[in-house]
Order: C-alpha cells, then sequence, then structure tokens
C-alpha cells in the first residue's frame, strides 16, 4: 500500500519520534460516536497545522431544522462554511448506536491501553465456550450439514460431475465441516470505583465537566474489564459527604478544603462495604490542588500510606486547571512518591483536550 | 490504478453506467467521459485520503487523513459514498460490495459532478489533466526529498501548506498585468503636467493654476505610488512569495507546487454548495423520474437519501441546501416567479399562489450550473420564503452557559450570515501591502477585515512559518476587538500592538 510510508509518518509524529516541531499542533480528533441520545467524540489525534483562519470560537453560524428562538443547538462544533476547499469526498455518517463495550475497545485500541493486569488475589476472568468456529475434523454429532453441503455442491460443480437434472450431491470426508468451540473470557471480579472531588468554590463549571468526561470514559474502560463495577461518589470541601452521582457533578460549595475530609470518607465506605480479599479497590480523586494547610496535605499522606494504598488497585489524582487552584497538591504527591510509584497516579488535566492524555497516563499500567 | 486487483466495473455495473449516462445525456447533462474504478475499503480510504488522486507526494497528513477515514469506517461512525475528480477524464469510485440501489445512485450523483466540472465557470481555468500533473509533482517531490532529505524537505511543505489558502480565487481570471516597458531615465525626469491647448488670454481659464496644481500632485503622488512595492496590493501572497521571498530552487520548486494545487482546488471550495446540490438534485430525479428504481430497491435508495441531506444541528447542510434551493428555483421559474410585478407583491400568500405557467425552470436551472459560484447563487436566490420553507435560523455562542442558542429567524441576516461565512471560500481575504516595511525588507500583510477577525493563536504560528519564507520580520494588520492591530513577529519573539 502506498499510503503505509505516509501513515508511518504521521504515526510516529504522533509518538513524538520524529518532527518534534509538529507536537505544539496535535489536537485531539473529531470521530463522533452515537450512545444513546448523546455524542460521544472518539479520541483520534490530528495535527492541525496553522494558517489565517476566521473566528475566535464563540462566533454564531447558521444552522437549519427544528427549534425556536431562545431554544439550545446540539452539541458539536458547528463549522462554518464548508470548511478546507471541498478536497473532502462525500462522507456521511451512519445513525449506528455504538455500545459501550464497543467504546471501551475503540478507547483501548486508540490510547494503547493495557489490559488490567490479575491482581493477584483471583481470576479476572472466567472460560466461557461458545460454538462459533467450523474445523474440519470433529465428532459426528457436531456435523455442520449445510456448510457440508455448500462444500460438497462446490467440489462437485467444479470437478464437473454436478448434474443440474439429476442434482444428487454425495459428501465425502473432505466436504465434512464441524462445528467447533471458542473459548471467550468473561470478566469475573468485582471493582469499586471512588470518585473524590472538591468542589469548594474554586472549582468553576469548567473544571467539573472535565471531571464528569473523565470519569466517564474511566466507568466505561473499568466496566469493560470487570464483570461487576460498583460507583461511589465523595464530594468535599472542608468537609466530606457521600452523594449520588448527579449531584457530584451539580454541587458546588463555597468553603475552604480539607482533602484529609475526603480521604477519611473513603476509608470509611471501604471499611463498611469493600472487603480488599474480594474487590479491586480504584481511588481517583479530582481536584485544582488547593488545600488549606500543610498539616492537612500531610494528614492525606499518611491515610494514603497507611490505608489506602495497600488495599487499592490505584490512586489517581487528577489536577483540573482553574483560576484560583495553585496546584500545590499535585507537587506535593509528586514530592512524596515520585514519578513512577507503582500505584499513585498524577495527571494534569488542563483542559478537554488534555482528558486523553490524563485517561492514558491513568489506565496505561494496566492495573 | 497501481493494484493488485482488477479495479474494473463487473459488466453488470458497466451496462447500469451506461444507461444512466444515457439517460443523464437525453435530460441535458453534458460530463467529460468518465472512468469508474471498483475499489475495496482499503483502496477508497487511501485515494480519499489523497483527496481522490491515486498518487500525491509524499507527506504525513495524507497518512493522517487515512487513519481517520478507515477507522470511522471500521468503528462503523461513517461512509464514504462519492468520490470524483475534476479531470478529463473524471475518475470516479465505487465501493466494491456496495448493495446495487447504492451503486446506482452513485453513479448518478457522479454524473452530476461530472457535468458540472465541464461546464461551471468558475471550473473553467482549471487544469484537466490534474491526475498526471499531481503524479508529476510526487515524483518531483520524491526527487528533492531523495537529494535534500525527507526532514528538510517536509518541513518545509509544513511551512507552504501553512500558507496554501493565501491565494486569490480570482486570479486565473484576470489578464496577466501587462509588463512594464523597459524603464529608461527619462521616466525619473519630472514631466510637465498635461495642458489643454487654448489661446494665450483663455489660458488661466481653461487651465486654472488650482487644477495644474491638483494634477501636478496626483502625478507625483502616482510616482510615489509606482515605486511602492509592490505597487498596488496583492492578493495573490503565494506568488508575490515566489516572485520575491529569497528561496532557493528546490524550495521555490515546493512551493509552487503547493499554489498550483491550492489553486486547483480553489473552485470546489467556492462552488460545494451549488455542486453538491447539483449532483443530488440529478441523482434524485434520476431514481425517482428518470431511470426509477425498482419496487425492491425503493426503500434503500430513500434511506440513502435521507442520509445525504440529513441535517445537523448548528451546521448547514451543503447537500440539503443545495439541493433544495435549485428545487425552489426550479419551481419559481416554472411559475414564472420572477420580474419586477413578483418581487413587488408583499403577501406571502399571494406570493405563493402565483403561477404563469411559463415552464422555464429548467433552462434557468443550467443557467445557474454555468454561471454560479455559492456566493453569487445564495446571493441571488435564498429568499425569505425559502428560509421559512427550510427553517433556518442563525445561533450564538452565549459566554455565560458556555452554549449556543438560537437567536433569530430573520431572513436579512441568516443570508448575511452565510454570505460572510462563505466569502473567499471561508478563509480571510489577505494581501501583501508592503513588501519593504519600514524600508527595512520587512513584509506587511494586512487583512480585509469583513465581519471576523482572525484566530489569534493560528495568526501567530502562521507567522513564524512566514517568517521562515521571508527571512526578515513580517507582520500582519487585522481588527481585534473592534480595534485595529498589528500582529508581527521577527524571528524570535511575537508581539501585538494595537494602532
Amino acid at each position: 500500500m502506498k499510503m503505509e510510508s505516509d501513515l508511518n509518518r504521521f504515526r510516529k509524529i504522533v509518538r513524538g519520534k520524529i518532527r518534534s516541531g509538529l507536537r505544539k499542533y496535535i489536537a485531539n480528533g473529531d470521530l463522533i460516536a452515537r450512545q444513546g441520545k448523546k455524542n460521544i467524540t472518539i479520541p483520534l489525534p490530528r495535527i492541525d497545522l496553522p494558517q489565517f483562519q476566521l473566528g475566535d470560537g464563540e462566533e454564531g453560524g447558521v444552522g437549519q431544522g427544528e427549534g425556536e428562538v431562545g431554544d439550545e443547538v446540539g452539541q458539536g462544533q458547528p463549522q462554518p462554511g464548508e470548511g478546507k476547499a471541498g478536497e473532502a469526498p462525500g462522507e456521511h455518517s451512519l445513525e449506528v448506536d455504538i455500545s459501550l463495550e464497543e467504546l471501551a475497545d475503540i478507547l483501548g485500541e486508540e490510547l494503547e491501553l493495557p489490559n488490567i493486569q490479575d491482581k493477584g488475589k483471583k481470576n479476572l476472568e472466567a472460560k466461557q465456550y461458545k460454538y462459533t468456529g467450523i474445523l474440519k475434523q470433529g465428532p459426528e454429532s457436531l456435523r455442520h450439514f449445510k456448510r457440508t453441503f455448500k462444500e460438497a455442491l462446490k467440489r462437485s460443480i467444479s470437478s464437473g460431475v454436478y448434474d443440474p437434472d439429476n442434482p444428487i450431491i454425495v459428501p465425502l470426508k473432505e466436504d465434512r465441516r464441524y462445528r467447533s468451540y471458542q473459548v471467550s473470557y468473561k470478566p469475573a471480579a468485582n471493582a469499586v470505583i471512588l470518585y473524590m472531588m472538591d468542589v469548594s468554590g474554586s472549582m468553576g463549571d469548567e473544571q467539573k465537566e472535565i471531571v464528569r468526561l473523565t470519569s466517564f470514559w474511566l466507568d466505561i474502560w473499568l466496566s469493560r474489564q470487570y464483570k461487576g463495577v460498583e460507583k461511589r461518589y465523595i464530594i468535599h470541601d472542608a468537609t466530606a459527604k457521600e452523594v449520588d452521582q448527579n449531584t457530584f457533578y451539580r454541587t458546588k460549595e463555597s468553603g475552604g478544603t480539607l482533602i484529609s475530609s475526603a480521604y477519611n470518607l473513603a476509608v470509611k465506605i471501604i471499611e463498611e462495604n469493600y472487603n480488599p480479599a474480594e474487590w479491586n479497590i480504584y481511588l481517583f480523586h479530582f481536584s485544582d490542588g488547593d488545600n488549606w494547610s500543610g498539616n492537612d496535605t500531610n494528614e492525606c499522606l499518611k491515610l494514603m500510606d497507611n490505608v489506602l494504598l495497600p488495599i487499592s488497585n490505584l490512586f489517581c489524582y487528577g489536577q483540573v486547571e482553574s483560576r484560583y487552584g495553585s496546584g500545590q497538591f499535585a507537587r506535593d504527591l509528586t514530592k512524596q512518591y515520585g514519578e513512577t510509584h507503582e500505584k499513585v497516579i498524577v495527571a494534569p488535566i488542563k483542559d478537554r483536550d488534555a482528558i486523553m492524555n490524563a485517561l492514558k497516563i491513568f489506565l496505561g499500567k494496566g492495573k | 490504478m497501481a493494484s493488485m486487483f482488477d479495479t474494473r466495473l463487473t459488466p453488470e455495473l458497466k451496462e447500469l453506467a451506461e444507461n444512466l449516462l444515457r439517460t443523464a445525456t437525453e435530460a441535458g447533462l453534458d460530463v467529460f467521459p468518465t472512468v469508474f474504478e471498483l475499489v475495496d475499503y482499503k483502496q477508497l480510504s487511501e485515494i480519499a485520503a489523497y483527496g481522490g488522486f491515486p498518487t500525491r507526494y509524499p507527506h504525513w497528513r495524507w497518512g493522517m487523513e487515512y487513519e481517520r477515514i478507515s477507522k470511522s469506517y471500521t468503528y462503523g461512525l461513517s461512509i464514504i459514498y462519492e468520490m470524483v475528480i475534476n479531470n478529463n477524464p473524471c475518475y470516479a469510485y465505487l465501493l466494491r460490495g456496495n448493495s446495487l440501489v447504492y451503486q446506482k445512485t452513485v453513479i448518478a450523483h457522479v454524473y452530476g459532478h461530472c457535468d458540472f466540472f465541464k461546464n461551471n465557470y468558475w471550473f473553467s481555468k482549471t487544469n484537466r489533466k490534474m491526475l498526471d500533473q499531481m503524479a508529476n509533482h510526487s515524483s518531483q517531490v520524491q526527487k528533492i526529498i531523495n537529494e535534500i532529505g525527507h526532514e528538510e524537505v517536509e518541513e518545509f511543505v509544513d511551512v507552504c501548506l501553512s500558507l496554501e489558502n493565501l491565494i486569490d480565487i480570482h486570479a486565473p481570471f484576470k489578464f496577466a498585468s501587462e509588463k512594464k516597458a523597459e524603464e529608461t531615465l527619462e521616466d525619473f525626469r519630472e514631466k510637465p503636467v498635461a495642458k489643454f491647448v487654448a489661446k494665450n488670454y483663455m489660458d488661466t481659464y481653461i487651465n486654472p493654476a488650482e487644477y495644474m496644481e491638483q494634477q501636478k500632485k496626483a502625478q507625483s503622488e502616482k510616482k510615489v505610488q509606482e515605486q511602492k512595492f509592490p505597487a498596488t496590493s496583492q492578493r495573490d501572497v503565494l506568488q508575490f512569495l515566489l516572485e520575491n521571498a529569497p528561496l532557493n530552487i528546490w524550495k521555490r520548486r515546493i512551493l509552487e507546487i503547493i499554489r498550483n494545487e491550492a489553486y486547483y482546488f480553489a473552485p470546489q471550495g467556492q462552488t460545494k454548495i451549488l455542486n453538491e446540490g447539483w449532483a443530488t438534485y440529478w441523482h434524485s430525479k434520476m431514481m425517482t423520474a428518470l431511470a426509477p428504481v425498482c419496487a425492491d430497491e425503493i426503500i434503500d435508495y430513500c434511506d440513502h437519501y435521507a442520509g445525504v441531506v440529513a441535517s445537523h444541528p448548528g451546521q448547514v447542510n451543503p447537500y440539503k441546501l443545495g439541493v433544495e434551493l435549485l428545487r425552489h428555483i426550479e419551481k419559481r421559474w416554472n411559475k414564472g416567479q420572477f420580474g419586477l410585478e413578483y418581487m413587488s407583491i408583499d403577501d406571502p400568500k399571494i406570493r405563493k399562489a402565483w403561477n404563469k405557467d411559463v415552464g422555464l425552470g429548467k433552462q434557468k436551472l443550467f443557467e445557474v450550473r454555468k454561471i454560479h459560484n455559492d456566493v453569487t447563487f445564495l446571493d441571488e436566490f435564498l429568499d425569505e420564503d425559502f428560509c421559512h420553507e427550510q427553517k433556518m435560523f442563525i445561533y450564538d455562542y452565549d459566554k455565560q452557559s458556555g452554549k449556543y442558542f438560537i437567536s433569530g429567524k430573520d431572513f436579512r441576516e441568516i443570508k448575511s450570515r452565510l454570505l460572510d461565512q462563505l466569502t473567499n471560500f471561508s478563509n480571510p481575504i489577505i494581501k501583501v501591502v508592503d513588501g519593504n516595511y519600514k524600508n527595512r525588507g520587512e513584509l506587511l500583510l494586512e487583512h480585509d477585515y469583513q465581519a471576523m477577525g482572525l484566530k489569534k493563536d493560528y495568526a501567530i504560528e502562521t507567522l513564524k512559518n512566514l517568517f521562515k519564507v521571508w527571512g526578515r520580520p513580517v507582520h500582519v494588520l487585522t481588527i481585534q476587538d473592534k480595534s485595529p492591530v498589528k500582529i508581527s513577529f521577527d524571528g524570535s519573539s511575537h508581539l501585538v500592538e494595537k494602532i
């Protein structure tokens, strides 16, 4: 294929092996999939060469369809005009729903995520047998009549013995086809994801949206890897409480921040409900990095070292950027655990474009 | 096509194509000979990534496109259903394994495009042997790469691509500017102002002193203007760079190639709505009236058609807008809904009921396809009744909620927004105003501000690339937040100043 070398070059650029000058132009792509009523953007790296272009990203445009003045226009970056000079061939999106499993597979492929490794305590997967294959040998009880007949028909036509007036087909041994089973693995283990989020005054709507998008993908990926995934949500400012998913993304408090309050609550929830010997425990904490005092940070580290880290698969801290956040907590964690700690993973999530990178950092270890 | 597979049509498809061609010709379409190739999805993705051509010069962005196209196909998100290139003969591609009704539709659609390429005025100056030209470009760039090195050449290609939209879409239609006659010393001597012949005693009346003074001033201003570089602002920035930037031979050749291809593609950007509308109009007409699909195909056909003209929120689908507006025109000219008398009716009900049965629809459509591009097409025919029927609206960004809201349905606003967007194939109009800015050989560009400013970060990055070509500091004048600014890059840092 002629395309091979261009494709390789593009991939090398994306991976930073050549032409590092282009890295700053890499943006997230725009494969749009439908999931239920929502549109979901599937990550696909793009390199956006700069040109003189019109607009500041906030201008409106012209649309067509139902709707009255004041209604919201559906999600998705509107595209004024038709973009580039009409080189694009006619392409239209298929209105096909994509399942969560498929989405997870696509995500895994795009981000090159490893499957989650056996934690050592138990099997992650259970074997399952399905008769989906075809073999040339097998017991007669599994003989596939239709396939066998077809093979025999093909052979007799091509060897010229077939007579349409007297269509008798005699299958020989080499025509016989048998059903065979294939082994597939189904996830067997359970996992619990504990989401913790700072909802103090400095976390704005955009920050929460970033957290929501990030956890959407985390949910999808982990659900694909485990049989059952439970999710618990903790919000905190100076105190912490457990809430449902909806409240989690909507609450806005104005207080200060004591991160240890959330960690304490996490410890309590785990101790009461999830025996670490049976559950895979994932902890995700999102904040803009402000903690009230160094003392509290020390308290957090103590909790992590003594309780949370020994029982969990991963402890991920995602730091979103806000106008008011100092970002100190990420530095404290990195100082304490270094950048290559087995379980503690720290990722900055500067804006929406950084989400995929953060996911790769979080899930890249296959834990 | 270099491929191990046979890309010829099956006898069945060949017959189909021949029949449809006959139908199209009888209906009045006039096409270039059209070569159809039957390809699998990998080949189709590859050709699509190359912009429809089997061969392009080596560049990573084809790989990027290929990845996007082939992945959206594998994931079942989208599918390419037609691809045709403006060339004589036209080349078009059919996806192996598509259902017969699908192939029929695509073939009919392709004939619409071929007719448009051949007959639309805006395509009249394009190279009809572009397939060969592209292959030549490819081998030339490959040769340069072999001599200079992949990295260095690709980097310069990227620089050129960053500037490729700085062309003058009207340049192919302008007469070549007259070559200046050889300059002589005479030209630099100040000449007396020409006078009207008059008797001595009348001279002060026929050639009054103020007039003479004015003429003298105008003459010297013209002199100053002529010494400017360029004498008048130039919209074909790439041409200006080719003629005046300090580039060595291989870089000049690359820039030339990028410019040449940009001009080839420009008419497609200028006529997207009309071209797609025209092709959709004809495939729909052929499939439903002239050579109708069979009863067992009609559902599949409708399903396909619905996908083509589906509207997505916040976007104008060029296929839909184009085909609906063409039908609107056909209806109006069939019923005689034009002319002063009709235009001066205020009541939409009377306008709607107006019917003089003049039957000029078809004739008008062929005229439209001959002379219009998207801007003139919408400017001339997009009217209030149409906007209303098509449920068009404008929307705006709301800073507080970060969402887009429908903000109006006024026909004038809709039209002016659309025209703003489409002007200069949706690219900013940028001109070279001074190639010797500050008398220091710096380059000054000016953005001809219409309704929207330039994206600032993109502008700065583009200036950095422009600097790599020009070799001296570069500037662009534009308007930001309603005040004029100059964005500059001097080789090490950029600067945005208010002026």
